[in-house]
């Protein structure tokens, strides 16, 4: 044990899975196995990404895996029932369930929900032995396991997530709602995978929540793979409420067939150590991005997004709107990217950041980045980082209103932006609720849920 | 009619880069290569001190620990520093007294570049220091100029004659430390131009330094060094040109520049460095560090520069805004065409209260050339109401080119306001179409949009240096339409 000091997590992980091989793949579909042992080996070249590494410049990774965490290679008993402890409290909001305990799918009636339009809603082990061919095609296909070692580590640890197939022409109204739960009585490092594929001309809505229950120190390390057909569309809303002790690292890959239209709302409310990688291709022509992002911080959270928008074809459009505000010792980062590649012609993409600092102690940083390699685009950035503005500070002063709740106003205001964004009427205004619960310093967490978490 | 047109034509989309020429003159250069003994050799060829000598060295040592850096956006072949002639000198008997001293065909050079050597051109008000290849030719206005105290000498001379201020000063904005081609320019600089401003002193002319590339094989390694003291003003110009050869030549250069209270630089750079030719072959690597020190309060430091040569470009005019008030801008018109890659952008940082900065960048791309900005605003925690603003725009002419933007802000203070916009275009079908039924062919049409697009930054240049600009940058994108 006197041993244990002098490794490091990176050779600990790699030791960790030559040693439990076994148990990892046995029980695991060979779709999830037969990419274990390259992304094991892209692992132990790359490591974890270090502040050197571009993309990682604003956020220390390493010394994240440095604590003890519990890693489990099949779902551990907890028995219960999930609706005795949670309770989502969004009103008039009737979706479609998916839990995912610790990384695993949590039985629902069966591992396997299939809706009568066809959609299905699995644990994604469970798929990659009922619909092989499906997953087959999809799983694995996007993922940067050779250039980011964090994709690498949860495509050899993978164990479970969740899978979402919406069918050829098939419309549902209904949200599908995923929730990520941590719940423990030990630190734990949770690696799961979701994958979701959206066909042609079909439509979606997919609201994923995260929470912890318990007040252990949580690490995860989440990949989603998302596909969208040609002519589809897709919203995904993103809310992580999680507690100051939790870490996430979250990579979402999505690729665009012609004419689809995907958007997608990251609102990062609550989290110790958030880091969200959102990588967008546009692949097909008339395609069309959005992508927003709302973080709130406070204490010494700290929060970075990480986002890449590749115009690989004429024709498409993106727009992007990240916006921050950032209290007491929080830091904040912003990496955005947008590529337009050779004969993406006629491309319009737009970005912008906007970050508002309250106090003295935190910090932002914002790298808004154009790439372009086409003559016939419209492209614009803008990033600013500010505070308050004194003057319409002083003319709601002026009207009567306190100076106090003159400021939320405005930074409710300011947040507002991003959330107006969200499609669904029930889930924004209980958005909003949350939003401005979170300013006040009300709300650190759902306000139904028994589990006082954070 | 249309044989004359095309001839015309033909002739201008072929202009090729008018100071290509090389100038047969006696050359002293030492062996290729770089260790200890070839800056011992360049530091006794300078009969430079000792303190200089161990600054080189320390420099160089330094140097051999560090790597080429990879982060620009830019593909550079292999370099061969071993394989680069570091000291090369026009040779000369005594130091020229007058202008009849210096050779002839030296003098033929300058002129032919119009550079304004003679002093007796007493109404362009512009004093030079002439620098090819490795050193100083010849510093006009000299003693007008020490009437008033100011000093504006070569790098070689400041060391003799004024060392104090010298050691003072040197590598204390940019020390030998802080990168690889510094590191390297320290360890090597053969000339430069040093310049101090004394207290309360206002610069009756522009001063300005010619740097000329000549011999083959060389790299050009120089350094400029401005102090403004309290309450002085100075505006000081920089111009570039070299022969076209097929091989690339090294241009490794520091600038530095220290304001002191309420004192106000300005550095304007016309870069012509030879960029190569169609096809991309030679031209001149300029990997250039350029930093500025506002220290005392109020002062302020301006740079523009309109970069049009080079066939890599590697530079970052930065300002460190530590005196409160202090203030910086930043303006820049960078070209690239064929296949020249420029990234190029500056830093703010800063540190006093009340700090300001202002950057205004205009990228020029056509051909299959690549034009980055790369830009940092740091604002430290002191820095109590800092505020910036940054523009960067973009301008492609052409479907094989890019375009990129790559701004860092990074905010410690809640009082300050950082903004950033970029946006990236080509010239619209409106727009040429407009000018064209107003009867201006679509080349002036795209001239004359060109020249819009860069007036903001174009203002900003002393008269002369305007005019050479506006030029410039016709040349430089002639061919690269329709």
């Amino acid at each position: 044990m006197t041993q244990k000091t002098t490794i490091s997590p990176r050779e600990e992980l790699v030791s960790l899975y030559l040693e439990n091989l076994d148990m990892i793949t046995e029980g695991s579909p060979d779709i999830l196995n037969r990419f274990r042992e390259e992304a094991i080996q892209h692992f132990k070249l790359l490591g974890f990404p270090s502040v050197k590494n571009e993309k990682y410049k604003y956020s220390k990774i390493e010394s994240l895996f440095t604590k003890d965490y519990e890693k489990y290679f099949a779902p551990k008993k907890i028995s219960f029932r999930i609706e005795d402890i949670f309770r989502c409290d969004i009103p008039e909001l009737d979706t479609h369930l998916a839990v995912v305990l610790n990384g695993f799918y949590f039985p629902n009636n069966g591992l396997t929900t299939k809706l009568p339009n066809g959609i299905i809603i699995s644990s994604l082990a469970e798929a990659a032995r009922n619909y092989p061919d499906i997953v087959g095609k999809y799983y694995n296909a996007q993922a940067e396991n050779d250039t980011d070692g964090l994709v690498a580590l949860n495509t050899a640890f993978v164990q479970d997530g969740v899978f979402i197939y919406v069918p050829k022409g098939v419309v549902e109204e209904k949200p599908i709602q995923l929730i990520n739960l941590l719940l423990s009585t030990e630190n734990q490092l949770v690696q799961y995978r979701n994958l979701i594929v959206v066909e042609e001309s079909a439509q979606a809505n997919v609201l994923i929540c995260d929470h912890s229950l318990s007040p252990m120190q949580y690490l995860s390390n989440v990949v989603t793979e998302v596909h969208v057909g040609a002519n589809a569309s897709l919203e995904m809303v993103k809310m992580q409420n999680e507690h100051n002790d939790s870490a996430q690292l979250n990579h979402s890959y999505i690729v665009q067939e012609r004419d689809s239209h995907v958007k997608t709302n990251v609102l990062s409310l609550h989290g110790g150590f958030i880091r969200n990688n959102l990588k967008m291709l546009l692949n097909g022509e008339g395609a069309d991005a959005h992508a927003y992002g709302l973080y709130l911080a406070d204490r010494s959270q700290h929060t970075d997004n990480y986002t890449y928008i590749d115009h690989a074809v004429p024709n498409c459009s993106s727009n992007e709107l990240y916006k921050g505000i950032l209290d007491d010792q929080a830091t904040g980062a912003f990496f955005g990217k947008i590529l337009v590649r050779q004969d993406a012609q006629k491309t319009q993409a737009y970005q912008a950041n906007n970050n508002l600092l309250l106090t003295a102690d935190a910090k932002v940083s914002t790298k808004p980045q154009l790439e372009i390699y086409a003559d016939d685009v419209k492209c614009s950035h803008g990033a600013t980082v500010g505070q308050i503005d004194r003057e319409a500070l002083f003319y709601m002063q002026s009207r009567g209103i306190g100076e106090h709740e003159a400021t939320l106003l405005l930074m409710f205001g300011f947040a507002h932006e991003v959330v107006k964004q969200v499609s669904i009427e029930s889930l924004r205004d209980r958005l909003d609720d949350l939003v401005e619960k979170r300013l006040r310093g009300e709300l650190s967490r759902c306000n139904n849920c028994p589990m006082n978490c954070c | 009619m249309t044989d004359e047109q095309d001839k015309i034509l033909d002739e201008v989309t072929n202009s090729e880069y008018k100071y290509g020429f090389v100038t047969d003159v006696e050359t002293e250069m030492i062996p290729k290569g770089l260790n200890e003994d070839v800056i011992r050799m360049i530091s006794k060829k300078k009969e430079e001190p000792d303190w200089m000598l161990e600054f080189r060295l320390n420099a160089f040592r330094h140097w051999q620990k560090m790597e080429m850096p990879t982060w620009a956006h830019l593909t550079i072949p292999e370099i061969n520093y071993q394989d680069i002639i570091y000291y090369a000198a026009p040779k000369r008997k005594a130091a020229p007294g007058s202008l009849d001293e210096i050779d002839p065909e030296l003098k033929a050079t300058f002129d032919k570049l119009g550079i304004p050597l003679e002093e007796q051109k007493m109404l362009t008000g512009v004093a030079v220091d002439a620098v090819m290849d490795s050193t100083s030719v010849k510093t006009t206005f000299r003693e007008t100029l020490a009437e008033q105290g100011i000093i504006f000498c070569s790098m070689t001379e400041a060391i003799k004659e004024h060392p104090d201020l010298v050691r003072k000063y040197l590598a204390s904005v940019v020390p030998p430390t802080d990168n690889f081609f510094a590191a390297l320019n320290s360890a090597v600089f053969s000339d430069g131009s040093f310049c101090y401003i004394p207290k309360g002193v206002r610069c009756p002319m522009e001063l300005s330094t010619y740097f000329r590339i000549n011999a083959a094989n060389t790299g050009q390694f120089e350094r400029t060094l401005i102090v403004a003291d309290d309450d002085s003003y100075v505006s000081y110009l920089e111009g570039c040109t070299a022969p076209m050869r097929d091989e690339n030549q090294l241009h490794a250069a520091i600038v530095e520049i220290i304001a002191m209270e309420n004192a106000e630089v300005k550095y304007s750079t016309v870069q012509n460095w030879y960029p190569g030719d169609k096809n991309g072959k030679g031209g001149i690597y300029n990997f250039v560090t350029k930093r500025g020190m506002c220290r005392g309060k109020n002062s302020k430091i301006s740079w523009t520069q309109v970069e049009t040569g080079s066939a890599i470009t590697w530079k970052y005019p930065s300002c460190i805004l530590l005196g409160d008030n202090s203030y910086s801008e930043f303006y820049s018109v960078a070209v690239t065409n064929n296949y020249q890659q420029a990234d190029t952008g500056t830093k703010m940082i800063h540190i006093g209260k009340n700090t300001r900065s202002r950057i205004v960048s205009k990228g020029i791309s056509a051909g299959f050339s690549n034009n980055s900005y790369r830009g940092l605003v740091k604002v430290l925690k002191g820095a109590e109401n800092a505020r910036n603003f940054s523009q960067c725009d973009s301008l492609l002419l052409g479907d094989k080119c890019g375009a990129h933007t790559f701004p860092y802000l990074e905010v410690e203070n809640p009082s300050s306001i950082v903004e950033h916009e970029a946006t990236t275009s080509k010239i619209g079908e409106d727009q040429i179409f407009y000018c064209n039924q107003r009867g201006l062919s679509t080349e002036d049409a795209v001239g004359l949009i060109i020249n819009g697009y860069a007036k903001e930054v174009l203002n900003k240049l002393p008269m002369e240096f305007a005019v050479e600009a506006q030029k410039l940058l016709q040349i430089s994108l002639e061919g690269s339409v329709g």
